[in-house]
């Protein structure tokens, strides 16, 4: 049974070939912005690191635009799958836990039960860090 | 012995005719002679001799668990387990041991099964490769096949045969390999996009991706909350089955889990199919595809169309913007999910104090490769207050259309979807990695990511070599929960296509001029 002969000419109809990827993607607008990359490294707490990150994010955003093509009207988001069932809930007793020092064996700095954080509510700079440079 | 199915292992060991020691043993060692393929990451050998010596106690006393008692298994290495290191191939986790196992590794445990370690993989499971983790990448275990290596033009002698070894797929590619090298019997990968289904069809094996909801992801490191899947990959449709018996079913730690009760299943061996309705997506019939892999799935069409089922071309036409729809919507959740890495309650932790945000900065800089950072950054921008609605609302806005398009194809009366599962045969490391990680994912994942969005079962069946002497798998997707019709039709095509066993002979007697050529293929890794 497998060894029919090929069937060369596919069943569906040319008509309906698409590509997926474009093999170019275009090259960004350019609408990544020094103060938008400050913006989002500063929310993301994590860094380009390089030019090309940037340009990355650029491409990401010009293959994220395809998607206006699409019609949406009257379509509700979906955040999940399973909307159409009721989201199982425990009842609100207490079967576990008691584990605070195999937690705390985890992180690198503590005090007696404490996680140790260095002080809060300074802003984050670029400048204050000591770490490798980043590669800009 | 390894090269058994699950099934007949476990009879084996009813039988008396092998114990679980020694079977445990088999394995390690196999383990140890496939070091280069770089499937595992860590070798977890003390614990599953203790594992099997328990095991091969209960087989004595006559009171197995069950058909995974005694199993050799491995487990992708972003499933938490207990006292196991568990890094995710990346340097935030790196040394980090979870206090607790992931609900399927606990399940797999209950049942008797001895894990042998944790599965190499992309840096979080981002990845269609398993090239970017910081363990290096991982083998592909056909590039040393006598079916592969057969229909190479040798090159002179004594230069390094190795340097073209071939890519596994991802991001479980680990656990493909893994299994395909016969290490184990089954291994547990993670499916977002497709990252169980591309390895299992690149390394030749079943990956299984289970209908969304129906196995817990309690323990499973997140990428994406509405997408991931625990998945399987086994040598056979058979073993996939008798693995998901035993991880299916509602957790309480899970409440995406759904609380139909579920019942273990044999699959049953289908012998006809003339009441089977299988369709055929027109969109997925696109210009990258390779032809060899195209008429591939012509011939499995034909195959079910000469065997009596009804074939018809179906149509989901919001087909070409999946991918678009999965990059924003996954970019977006990672952005989220990452968030927990900041070095204060475990992972790893910088050295800088003047504040927090300075610390949580430098952590994630040190701890994260430049694909997660990338995924962080771009889902930030999608989720900037100004690009809201444009980009994260609206991706949400056509997974629903792209959802919808499956149940009105299965609403027509469809019962399985035939689809390719990748767009060729596994390509040599050093063509992946000529583009980025995110443009391949783009180009990879084309077929297998819809089925995420939609949250359906689906399963990749190698189907074939291709003139290159590699694997190639096609795919199929079923109706939502009902994951053993789909398993039922898909043991009736393996039934059907006989797929070779992966010869690895020479590999066992050619062991050491691989390892004389590790040291070269070192110098091509980051």
């Amino acid at each position: 049974m497998w060894a029919r002969t090929v069937c060369l000419g596919f069943r569906a109809s040319a008509g309906a070939l698409r590509g997926f990827t474009s093999k170019a993607d275009p090259q960004g607008s350019g609408r990544v912005t020094a103060e938008l990359v400050e913006h989002l490294e500063r929310l993301a707490l994590v860094d380009f690191g390089s030019q090309e990150a940037v340009a990355r994010l650029e491409k990401a955003i010009a293959f994220a635009d395809r998607l206006r093509a699409v019609d949406t009207d009257g379509v509700e988001p979906m955040d999940s799958v399973l909307e159409d069932r009721c989201l199982y809930l425990r009842s609100d007793s207490v079967v576990e836990g008691n584990c605070a020092e195999e937690l705390l064996q985890n992180s690198h700095r503590v005090v007696e039960e404490y996680f140790v954080a260095p002080p809060g509510n300074i802003s984050w700079s670029k400048l204050d860090e000591k770490g490798p440079n980043s590669a800009e | 012995m390894l090269g058994r199915t699950l099934r007949e292992v476990s009879a084996a060991l009813k039988q008396g005719q092998i114990t679980p020691t020694e079977l445990c043993q088999k394995c390690l060692s196999l383990i140890k002679k496939t070091k280069f393929l770089n499937a595992y990451i860590t070798v977890s050998e003390e614990a599953a001799l203790k594992q099997a010596e328990e095991s091969e106690k209960r087989y004595k006393e006559g009171h197995s668990l069950g058909d995974l008692d005694g199993i050799p298994i491995a487990v992708k290495d972003n499933f938490s387990t207990s006292g196991i290191e568990t890094t995710c191939a990346s340097n935030m986790l790196k040394g980090y041991v979870p206090p607790y196992n992931a609900t399927v590794v606990q399940k797999l445990l209950d049942q008797g099964a001895l894990l042998m370690g944790k599965t190499n993989l992309d840096e979080f499971a981002m990845g269609s490769g398993s090239t970017d983790g910081i363990f290096g990448p991982v083998k592909n275990p056909w590039s040393y096949s006598k079916q592969y290596r057969g229909k190479r033009k040798q090159k002179t002698h004594g230069e390094n045969e190795d340097s073209h070894w071939l890519i596994t797929g991802g991001s479980s590619g680990g656990s493909a390999a893994a299994v395909s090298a016969f290490t184990c019997f089954a291994a547990l990968g993670s499916d977002t996009g497709g990252s169980t289904r591309n390895p299992a069809a690149h390394c030749g094996v079943v990956g299984l991706k289970p209908s969304y909801g129906l196995v817990s992801r309690h323990g499973l490191i997140p990428l994406v909350n509405s997408m991931d899947v625990p998945g399987i990959l086994t040598r056979c449709v058979d073993d996939a089955a008798i693995v998901l018996g035993v991880l299916a079913g509602h957790d309480p730690k899970d409440s995406t889990t759904v609380q139909d009760p579920i019942k273990p299943f044999m699959l049953p061996s289908l012998t006809d199919v003339s009441k089977l309705c299988v369709g055929i997506p027109k969109e997925y019939l696109t210009p990258e595809l390779s032809s060899e892999v195209r008429s591939l799935w012509s011939k499995a069409a034909d195959l079910f169309e000469s065997e009596g089922a009804k074939v018809i071309d179906v149509s989901l036409p919001h087909t070409s913007y999946s991918i678009v729809c999965y990059h924003v919507l996954c970019t977006s959740e990672v952005a989220s999910n990452m968030a927990r890495f900041d070095g204060l309650e475990y992972g790893h932790r910088c050295d800088v104090d003047s504040s927090t945000e300075a610390m949580y900065a430098a952590t994630r800089r040190e701890g994260f490769n430049d694909v997660v950072r990338g995924r962080i950054l771009s889902g930030n921008f999608f989720l900037l207050k100004e690009n809201y609605e444009k980009y994260f609302v609206k991706a949400q806005k056509v997974r629903r259309l792209i959802a919808n398009d499956f149940v009105n194809v299965f609403k027509s009366g469809v019962d399985v979807l035939l689809t390719p599962t990748t767009l060729r045969e596994a390509v040599p490391y050093l063509e992946f990695i000529k583009e980025d990680n995110r443009t391949r994912s783009a180009q990879d994942d084309i077929f297998t990511q819809a089925v995420n969005m939609a949250g359906l079962p689906a399963v990749s069946v190698p189907a074939a070599l291709s003139s290159q002497g590699l694997p190639i798998g096609l795919q199929f997707i079923g109706r939502a929960f009902c994951d053993q019709q789909l398993l039922t039709v898909a043991k009736w095509f393996e039934k059907q296509v006989q797929f070779p066993v992966i010869q690895l002979q020479e590999l066992m007697d050619d062991c050491s001029s691989i390892f004389e050529n590790e040291k070269l293929t070192s110098v091509s890794l980051k």
